[in-house]
């Protein structure tokens, strides 16, 4: 089949998609964008987190079929070439990438609780930081400094025009 | 040679600028390729016309193979190449230590998930329904399952309460490879064989199958060269290892096999073995195609080794006034089907299995068997982890009886700078055990938990699935203590060799770092661009693409890198630091004896000098390369274990603080402290991030990782059913690192990454078992462990 969806603002049309395969599969195999990971493809690690129509979704339980005429955005597009965004900014400088596997998923989570939370002219409280990252697997950090990047993200980002 | 189209990109220069040296919280020269998701991980890999390859498993943990049609999936459209043993050239049987585990079945399969046949096709499903339609003919075996019955040796009865018997295996099959079901059994003997004491504790314990549970599962591409040979880019921890291994599964020399480091996602030991690599080759070398192989995380699970099953019997005797005299133990570690690194995490389990204090008296047999388990092998803590559970126990259990504070006793006990091993070698660095006990209890307490209103659900044993508002819930404090050899041991020739080359390129002086060290998350490409900057004086640092152009590096394990790549590019460093300078001497034209390199120039206080490194160079690189060794160890004596068998110990120590709904059987680790001798801090944000890494997995084998294996079956396959901690079950640490410099090391550092996953889980044991009163024979502790339902 065809599929056509916009990815990280850019109109993505792959044809001789087989109907089983997922979103995951599709944009890291068919559109060239691997920073999605594939670390369990079951949605319980969290690691191909993407965003489908501005809602965080696991990649790997989306058939591909679903995300027809849809928006997606993934860690690529998070900041323009040669750019950091604020949440990225503050994972290398808090030392929450050790493999890194797992930090693409966390960085969209990450994104979106901060977003939400600004939205709301607040700052996320530690029980809703790990409630909002429960459902992302890190298996080198131990998640002290992953809550240390969130934190210095929501700060950094609170600065910010909404 | 043509290179995949998403090649394993090298490090680039100066991240982190001049603030990156030794003892600086120096950022990953691959962090911003990491966070911008362009790191190419081994499962990114992708080239124009590459095919999939899949491997046929046997769903049987031992059957003989009466035949293998493999007709039907070559008939599949799209398939390019299906392979059995037959299509293996060279030697077809390999492993780390013994070389006694097929490449793909032989005649007999000995566990469930053994690689029996390949397939390669265009697309990755192609290749599953067409392995699928492989037919393969099983007599299928009954298994052996345990490892004492394997040996021949006689259950016990105190972890599962049944009576002690002897299983006879009298049946042939029973003996799984010609040399018997023993890998290794190391016998350490000390002091009086026949020792008595006033008090006497014995405990039985047990440690289920943990899973390294890395997120980046075993992926790589295969690409035919132009010379019969072939490239493989793979995620691993040792890459020369892995190219011995292939060159004699392939028949080829070492010139035909170049390995490449792909991006890895965590490795914790899981990589030590080889997975798809002779897999993929031989599919790329049969199709005259690139082949990618990925594991999903179902295969992934039977892909790689576990950390070993164990079971020991402890019985530690002391004086009434707390002195240790005497330890005996029994280890069994259940290797599964195959040796993998057995025989090595057998000599570390019997070597430190009585923990980081002074034995007069020991007698400690430790086994590793042969079952039709899955193979075990390298998990990050070899075959410490298991016994500290024990050793720990036992001593709270021997604090208990003696009725002194647990925390006394140990330190009453601990080793310390000029003790003497169970093994007899004399500890020669500084071993601050009671120290870093004394620090933890110094450390304040978190606050009691809330009671009535002012509950929060989220900080209670079964958070917001509201099973307690603080009915039944008892806290817990446990304490225990760890320690860990660095690098490899018992005699092994322990190297690695760092190329470094120095030049100046567009006006700027430029190191190149160029190691086949495998960078698996740690931060050694960090640590090796610090060093540089250091030993160089200069700011741009390369890490050049980890590879097999370069001499072996050794093995990511054993918490080594640092220690011994790392003293490996110092050594280089300092041979092109001799060149430069004795170039900068000759063109001052004066003895100018306290020359060094500092910010890109030859600086002597004394004379004022201050040459740029572009007139000292000019055009030149001065490159050398070194391979370099640590102190010499020893073999152990094959009769009593004895012997100078470890170049350096790692010591780490947990404070656990849990709730426990004890009518649940529910655990909510609060907090957990640590306290860690790391001699040097070369980088000091990596290490804690290693200590509360190690933590985390630590925690995760107290209280809920095992792979349950039942008749040689698993059950649990996938992250829905083999739990790791989430950010829900991690606790706030408290860390203290201390820097007491071992004389005898590079910078006077100490290896990190493995103590502290050591210390951890028998600290939290230790709490619930102050919290709940019980026992607690067993780990991972599960409800009805605590319920007794």
């Amino acid at each position: 089949m065809r599929l056509t969806c916009t990815v990280n603002g850019d109109r993505h049309e792959v044809d001789d998609v087989w109907e089983g395969e997922s979103l995951l599969y599709v944009l890291r195999e068919r559109m060239g964008l691997p920073g999605s990971k594939n670390a369990c493809e079951q949605g319980e690690c969290g690691s191909c987190t993407v965003y489908l129509d501005g809602v965080p979704v696991c990649a790997c339980l989306v058939a591909a079929g679903q995300a027809q005429g849809r928006e997606v955005g993934t860690v690529e597009g998070l900041a323009g070439p040669g750019e950091l965004h604020p949440v990225q900014e503050a994972f290398l400088e808090a030392g929450a990438v050790q493999c890194g596997f797992c930090t693409p998923g966390l960085l969209v989570a990450t994104d979106d609780l901060v977003r939400r939370s600004r939205a709301e002219g607040r700052r996320p409280a530690d029980a809703e930081i790990r409630e909002a990252l429960a459902g992302n697997l890190c298996r080198c950090t131990g998640y002290e400094k992953i809550l240390d990047a969130v934190r210095l993200a929501a700060d950094r980002m609170a600065g910010e025009a909404r | 040679m043509s290179t995949p189209t998403r090649t394993p990109a090298g490090a680039p220069s100066s991240v982190g600028g001049p603030g990156g040296r030794i003892g600086d919280d120096a950022q990953r020269p691959d962090g911003v390729l990491k966070v911008r998701g362009e790191f190419a991980y081994a499962s990114d890999l992708w080239m124009d016309d590459m095919l999939w390859g899949v491997t046929l498993r046997s769903p049987h943990p031992y059957a003989r193979i009466r035949s293998v049609d493999v007709g039907p999936a070559l008939a599949v459209p799209g398939v390019h190449a299906v392979l059995t043993s037959d299509d293996v050239p060279g030697e077809k049987v390999y492993g780390l230590e013994l070389a006694d585990q097929p490449v793909l079945a032989l005649d007999v399969v000995r566990y469930q998930g053994e690689p029996v046949a390949l397939v390669a096709a265009d697309h990755p499903d192609t290749a599953r329904r067409a392995a699928a339609r492989i037919v393969v003919d099983y007599d299928v075996w009954e298994p052996v399952t345990d490892a004492r019955a394997a040996l021949g040796h006689p259950t016990w009865n105190q972890v599962h309460d049944a009576p002690a018997a002897v299983t006879e295996l009298s049946r042939e099959s029973a003996h799984l490879h010609p040399h018997g079901n023993l890998v290794r059994h190391l016998k350490v003997r000390k002091g009086d064989p026949e020792p008595t004491a006033d008090v006497v504790v014995v405990g039985e314990y047990e440690v289920g199958m943990q899973d390294q549970a890395f997120l980046g599962p075993e992926s790589g591409l295969a690409v035919p060269g132009e010379d019969g040979g072939v490239d493989l880019y793979v995620a691993t921890q040792w890459l020369h290892v892995d190219q011995r291994q292939i060159c004699s599964a392939l028949a080829m020399p070492p010139e035909k096999v170049r390995l490449t480091l792909a991006g890895v996602g965590g490795a914790f030991g899981g990589r030590e073995d080889l997975s798809m690599h002779v897999h993929a080759c031989l599919l790329a070398l049969h199709t005259g195609k690139p082949v990618k192989m990925s594991y999903n995380r179902e295969e992934s699970f039977f892909g790689h080794v576990h950390r070993h099953p164990a079971t020991m019997r402890y019985e530690h005797g002391a004086t009434r006034d707390g002195d240790l005299v005497y330890v005996k133990a029994e280890i069994f570690l259940d290797g599964g089907a195959y040796a993998s690194s057995t025989p090595a995490v057998v000599g570390n389990a019997g070597t430190m299995g009585l923990g980081p204090y002074v034995v007069p008296n020991v007698h400690v047999d430790c086994y590793g068997a042969y079952t039709n388990n899955p193979p075990c092998g390298a998990m990050r803590g070899f075959g410490s982890v298991q016994t500290a559970f024990a050793y720990e126990a036992q001593m709270d259990a021997l604090a208990a009886e003696l009725g002194m504070d647990p925390v006394e006793l140990r330190c009453r006990n601990a080793m310390e700078l000029g003790s003497e091993t169970p093994t007899g070698q004399v500890v020669d660095s500084p071993a601050p055990v009671a120290e870093l006990l004394r620090r933890l209890v110094a450390m304040p307490l978190p606050p009691e938990p809330a009671t009535g209103d002012d509950v929060d659900l989220r900080h209670m044993p079964g958070g917001v699935s509201n099973t307690t508002h603080g009915e039944g819930v008892r806290r817990g404090v446990g304490y225990a203590v760890a320690y860990k050899n660095v690098a490899f041991s018992e005699g092994f020739d322990d190297y690695s060799t760092a190329r470094v080359r120095l030049e100046v390129v567009g006006g700027e002086a430029v190191a190149t770092v160029h190691t086949a060290a495998a960078e698996v998350g740690q931060g050694l490409v960090t640590v090796e661009q610090q060093i540089a900057r250091t030993e160089l004086g200069v700011d741009a640092v390369v890490v050049h693409p980890k590879d097999t152009a370069v001499g072996s590096a050794g093995s990511s394990s054993a918490s080594r890198q640092t220690y011994v790549t790392g003293g490996a590019v110092k050594a280089a460093c300092e041979a092109v630091r001799g060149r430069v300078l004795e170039r900068a001497r000759g063109l001052v034209g004066r003895p100018a004896g306290d020359l060094r390199l500092d910010g890109g120039k030859v600086v002597s206080d004394l004379e004022g000098v201050a040459l740029p490194l572009a007139d000292v160079l000019g055009d030149d690189a001065v490159e050398e390369t070194v391979e370099w060794r640590h102190r010499p160890t020893q073999a152990l004596d094959p009769d009593t274990g004895q012997g100078f068998a470890h170049v350096q110990y790692a010591f780490s120590a947990h404070r656990a603080v849990v709730d426990v709904d004890t009518e649940l059987g529910l655990v909510k680790v609060v907090e957990m402290a640590c306290t860690q001798d790391v001699g040097k801090a070369i980088n000091p944000q990596a290490v804690v991030g290693q200590i509360q890494g190690g933590t985390a997995q630590g925690l995760g084998l107290a209280v809920m990782e095992e792979i349950l294996v039942r008749d040689g079956r698993v059950q649990n396959p996938s992250f829905t059913d083999y739990l790791i901690p989430t950010v829900l079950d991690m606790p706030p640490m408290r860390i203290e690192v201390l820097e007491y410099a071992d004389p005898h090391a590079p910078y006077g550092l100490r290896g990190v990454g493995e103590a502290p996953n050591i210390s951890s889980g028998p600290a939290v044991l230790a709490a619930i078992r102050q919290a709940t009163g019980l026992p607690l024979r067993r780990v991972p502790v599960r409800p009805e462990h605590l319920t007794g339902t």
